[in-house]
């Protein structure tokens, strides 16, 4: 069963950036982009179990912090080496003040 | 007198080091990291061509020029400071470029980055893809025995290799018998414990073209009846790989082997501005291996930002070899000896129970 989650309010990330959001037990990242729109994925990365909240997003990509890896985090594709493996992504939803990101 | 040498560790990738550190967590640990404002880090991580295309330009344009002044007086004593200079440019620089644009930081645009990497992977003698995944590892598990590729001094190390390093020599013929290997279709058990097998085709592809540029280089040099082909290619890896082991040494040597705090076993060095060129800032190497999507031209700044909480840099080249030589020579001898470099007041402690799983040496293989 899916539901839809509160991750964070639509301030707390900046243009161009990334926030994580834990929840029950799992982790994600929630990235805005440079047109404001919001997107989510996995938490960390799928090389290394490195937090991706701690990357740089340039356009379209995050980027890993500890080796570099990207990904398009729009559609979660592994961009560039050490990265092979898609990142998952998650539907992201406005709602008031609010981003919320649907879990299954 | 006898002279006792600490028991040899297993420095391999696949035996009882390797169990060891994967057994206490010191395998893809988290490690401790200076604190910078997510706001500035932003800043810090941010991506420009335009320092990387100012400095490959200059690279492109000395290595051109110093080659042509070393054909045009071949023969005469003043050939020689213009294959000094062809040597370091081509030798030397050839691994900061390697390193940086295989971080994918020293240019903004990615395909910049991976035009610079290959060219600089053949001139360094490194497979662009298994030493890709080789020093993903190197920044995982930062000088952990059994998991980090690219530790360089493995205990007891031996002297007269490390002193011909700086002519390149042995070099040069262990990395060729990889290439060779390589391109044989042979991958050992130790690199496949760090590449992918989805990897393992483009390694080998990449290995067969490396030499396949050697062999067109031999026949050039066969055919004009000259060495000068080989001054041109490859032979700076002999000759002007001094610059690259004098830095590239003094980056954790002596210090702490199995400790997850890059205070430990790094080392930031003061460096006159031609080296800091020719290693693109690699001498703030705490810092690097802190927060490596810093890219090389913002390191000075990431490190007036957090030199409260590291251990002093050393002042020069000299003076980190003045601290490195006698420790290495002692941790020939005396177990799990390293160099503990003191805090200023202002830093975090050292976290003595991050630290608690370095093995003695007398019991460990």
């Amino acid at each position: 069963m899916t539901a839809w989650i509160a991750a964070c309010q639509i301030d707390d990330i900046e243009y161009e950036d990334v926030l994580r959001f834990d929840h029950g037990g799992r982790s994600f990242a929630i990235y805005r982009d440079p047109e404001g729109a919001f997107f989510a994925t996995d938490g960390t990365c799928t090389h290394e179990a490195v937090h991706l909240a701690d990357g740089l997003v340039l356009d379209d990509i995050i980027e890993c912090p500890k080796h570099n890896g990207r990904f398009n985090y729009k559609t979660g594709k592994a961009l560039r080496a050490p990265v092979c493996i898609d990142l998952k992504t998650y539907p992201v939803r406005v709602s008031g003040n609010h981003v919320e990101i649907e879990i299954g | 007198m006898s002279i006792s040498f600490v028991q040899k560790r297993d420095y391999s990738l696949t035996g009882e080091s390797t169990r060891h550190a994967l057994e206490t967590g010191l395998a893809s640990a988290e490690w401790y990291h200076s604190d910078v404002p997510r706001k500035v880090m932003k800043e810090l991580m941010q991506r420009r061509d335009g320092p990387a295309i100012r400095d490959t330009l200059l690279w492109i344009i000395l290595l051109v020029a110093s080659a042509w002044g070393g054909v045009i007086t071949w023969g005469t004593w003043w050939t020689v400071p213009f294959w000094f200079v062809y040597g370091v440019l081509y030798g030397s620089a050839c691994d900061s470029r390697w390193h940086e644009c295989g971080h994918g930081t020293a240019f903004r645009t990615q395909w910049m980055n991976d035009v610079v990497y290959h060219i600089a992977s053949f001139m360094v003698m490194r497979n662009p893809v298994s030493w890709r995944w080789s020093h993903a590892r190197h920044h995982t598990d930062t000088i952990i025995v059994g998991r980090d590729p690219e530790i360089p001094f493995m205990h007891p190390t031996s002297i007269l290799p490390n002193i011909l390093h700086f002519v390149g020599i042995l070099d040069v013929w262990d990395w060729m018998k990889i290439l060779v290997r390589n391109s044989l279709g042979n991958v050992s058990a130790a690199e496949r414990s760090y590449i992918p097998e989805s990897e393992i085709p483009k390694a080998i592809l990449s290995a067969r073209i490396h030499l396949l540029i050697y062999a067109v280089t031999l026949v050039f040099a066969w055919r004009l009846g000259s060495i000068i082909p080989f001054m041109i290619i490859g032979g700076p890896r002999i000759y002007g790989t001094w610059h690259m082991f004098l830095t590239g040494m003094i980056q954790h040597g002596g210090l702490a082997e199995d400790v997850i705090d890059h205070r430990l076993n790094s080392r930031t060095v003061y460096m006159n501005p031609i080296s800091r060129w020719i290693y693109w800032n690699m001498n703030y190497h705490v810092e690097h291996h802190m927060f490596p999507m810093v890219p090389y031209h913002a390191l000075p700044r990431l490190h007036e930002l957090i030199k409260h909480d590291l251990p002093a840099p050393n002042t020069s080249i000299w003076d980190a070899f003045r601290e490195m030589v006698p420790a290495i020579l002692r941790q020939r001898h005396e177990p799990g000896y390293y160099v503990r470099r003191e805090l200023p007041p202002t830093a975090r402690p050292y976290r003595e129970e991050f630290h608690q799983t370095v093995p003695d040496r007398s019991t460990m293989r």
